[in-house]
């Protein structure tokens, strides 16, 4: 897989891009975000201290997902009233893009997935309220106003100017779990299931003093 | 791929409590949302790195947990460390219920629970699915996997007591909306608030599985009452499909004798080898015994049996009899005794006892056998002539391998005694539910009516 290369314009720094596809990513030594335009990068913002790492998985971690390997390139951190989680940007071998989300060690994998039919308006949705995906039942279960506390790595879209971000999260009765995300217009729509630990045969995680994995 | 330095977590730093300057231990690897101090019971938002003060309690409520925090034990091959504790209650008419919630942390696998009633322990999982709500004989239902859940109560859970680490801001007097169905040894809890509703798998775990996997001291206490999630003590798991298999058996058992009692029955020879009609005059004189013509009993061993029809009217005989075998001379003796009674009582008539009378004699070898017989019966009226006696007429009938339906019917009933004894035992289940549903909401077992519904409706 080709691993295209630049310069970061800020500090002069190489940049190493992973994911073919990235729009953005961050510079692992002057922390500017860096967004793609064709060869060029243009410097966008600066990542501010990013809040304690509580997750076990970090950028380069590797695991196996539907028999598929990924990589951990890239995350999105979230803070909400009681709690913060990752959203941790994933390429697959077959050069997809998908999402681990770990939300105080809960895990779920999804995809950017094409609503079968228009997602209700932020407005209008409700705990509880039913969307039908593929013949699936999904229930609203939570709406979260988050706080977009920071990027770090590479990411399929430019996200460096959120504040405020609204969300509804969805479960159905077999596992299945999805994400309306309210911050573009219209709404764009994640799709997947919750995951076990153990089953996404995660390496190059963190350790943490004390624990063994 | 490029390896990927190690990264190591430090453990958290110690903060001091910004209410009574106490250290205070971070467990949770950083993920906690709230810490409650355990010297001064004040709770702190651990989200706000100026750690702000959220609640102040007054530490003469603290409660004692019993497996104090920073315990770090095995559970379901998983090592978890408890890093918080909170005591909730809901009220019930009037009267207060409290149980006892424990945070365990990995920071790999992320949170599970313990929940303690009255020494009953849970092990509580967040579930990632929803379960798919319904009812049954008028109860609302939770259908989870492959168990349907019955709903147990719905109440409004308060916070009375807080220490330690939690991954959601958790405040003392803070309530929501708990709901909990069961289907022993699991349960379904859900917890709704305003923007939010979490569901959580309970399942019922032994006292001594937490002792022993956090290394407790002592005992466990012994768990008291009955609990809504607690395993009836005939359902075990691997047992879980038993209770009709008992049944089926002792009923294939008794199908078996009586198909046994049916086949020999059809099979047994049923063959008249003697009959002959003796009259007995008690005020003859003389040897009063005598001995019948010899019959063949053919075939190997098998039953014989014997049957003595009299015309006794409102008298009596008693028979001696020997059955014996002409070549060997082996006997079998055996009496019976014959009376008849009838009569007008008061304009009501009435009998007693049978002028018949039957005996099988099991397991006589074949054979040439001969019977003796001695009767006996009232003595004569003294002065009574021989004539003016009454005689007793009796006929005997010898039957070779008759169907012997009593064993079987003997050995069916045998059968039952274990069966109807199970029949208890489910009868103290239904008490063990009875008790275990009187807890609930709806006060019975579900699919029960209530006692009072009968006197109503009529």
């Amino acid at each position: 897989m080709s691993q295209p290369s630049a310069i970061c314009p800020n500090c002069g720094a190489p940049i190493v891009f992973r994911w073919s596809s990235a729009i953005q990513t961050t510079c692992e030594y002057c922390k500017s975000i860096l967004v793609r335009h064709d060869v060029n990068l243009e410097k966008v913002g600066v990542v501010a201290d990013l809040p304690p790492d509580i997750s076990p998985i970090q950028i380069g971690t590797e695991g196996v997902y539907n028999n598929s390997a990924f990589q951990v390139i890239g995350r999105i951190i979230y803070s909400h009233d009681v709690g913060a989680w990752n959203e941790w940007h994933l390429m697959f071998g077959n050069g997809a893009s998908g999402w681990l989300s770990d939300a105080q060690a809960e895990y779920a994998i999804s995809f950017l997935s094409q609503p079968e039919s228009p997602l209700p308006p932020p407005d209008q949705i409700y705990r509880g309220m039913e969307y039908k995906q593929q013949g699936v039942g999904l229930w609203v279960t939570t709406l979260t106003e988050a706080n977009y506390e920071g990027v770090e790595g590479e990411l399929p879209f430019q996200y460096w100017d959120k504040e405020r971000c609204r969300f509804a999260d969805l479960r159905s009765r077999d596992g299945r779990f999805g994400t309306i995300d309210y911050t573009e217009n219209p709404p764009l729509l994640f799709l997947g299931e919750f995951v076990e630990f153990e089953s996404l045969r995660l390496t190059y995680l963190k350790d943490f003093e004390g624990w063994t994995a | 791929m490029s390896v990927t330095q190690r990264k190591i977590v430090p453990k958290p730093k110690a903060l001091n409590c910004p209410s009574c300057g106490s250290q205070l231990e971070l467990r949770g690897m950083g993920t906690a949302a709230s810490i409650a101090c355990g010297y001064c019971a004040t709770t702190i938002d651990a989200t706000n790195p100026q750690r702000q003060i959220i609640q102040k309690f007054d530490a003469r409520f603290a409660i004692q947990p019993m497996i104090p925090l920073g315990s770090r034990g095995n559970l379901k091959g998983t090592v978890w460390e408890v890093i918080g504790f909170q005591q909730r209650g809901i009220t019930v008419d009037g009267a207060n219920y409290f149980w006892r919630e424990y945070v365990l942390f990995n920071p790999f696998k992320g949170f599970r629970y313990l929940s303690e009633y009255n020494y009953h322990w849970s092990f509580v999982t967040p579930m990632p699915s929803l379960p798919a709500m319904g009812s049954r004989t008028g109860r609302a239902t939770a259908q989870w996997g492959y168990d349907t859940f019955d709903h147990f109560q719905t109440a409004q859970a308060t916070t009375y007591f807080v220490v330690g680490e939690f991954p959601w801001m958790v405040k003392v007097g803070e309530s929501v909306s708990t709901s909990d169905y069961v289907a022993p040894p699991k349960m379904l809890s859900s917890e709704t608030t305003e923007n939010e509703v979490t569901w959580s798998i309970g399942e019922y775990i032994a006292p001594q599985e937490i002792w022993s996997g956090f290394t407790l001291p002592n005992t466990p206490p012994v768990p008291v009452g009955i609990f809504a999630n607690q395993p009836a003590p005939d359902a075990a798991p691997a047992t879980k499909q038993a209770p009709g298999r008992p049944w089926k058996f002792f009923l294939a058992m008794a199908a078996a004798l009586f198909l046994m009692m049916i086949a020999f029955g059809v099979m047994a020879r049923q063959e008249q080898v003697f009959k002959d009609t003796f009259v007995f005059n008690p005020a003859a004189t003389g040897e009063k015994s005598l001995v019948t013509k010899p019959f063949e009993l053919k075939g190997g061993s098998g039953n014989v049996q014997i049957d003595i029809d009299t015309g006794l009217d409102n008298s009596w005989a008693y028979f001696s009899m020997a059955l014996i075998n002409e070549q060997t001379g082996d006997a079998v003796d055996f009496g019976r005794e014959v009376g008849y009674y009838h009569g007008v009582d008061e304009g009501e008539s009435w009998s007693e006892g049978d002028r018949h009378d039957d005996v099988i004699i099991p397991g006589v070898p074949g054979g040439r056998y001969y019977l003796r017989i001695e009767p006996d019966t009232d003595p004569p009226t003294p002065g009574a002539s021989a004539i003016n006696t009454r005689s007793v007429t009796y006929t005997v009938t010898v039957t070779r391998d008759v169907p012997f339906y009593f064993r079987y019917i003997f050995g069916i009933l045998l059968l039952f005694v274990p069966v109807i004894f199970m029949g208890r035992k489910s009868f103290s289940g239904s008490n063990f539910e009875s008790q275990r549903w009187s807890e609930s909401d709806h006060g019975t077992v579900p699919g029960m009516l209530p006692q009072s519904d009968d006197d109503d409706e009529e």
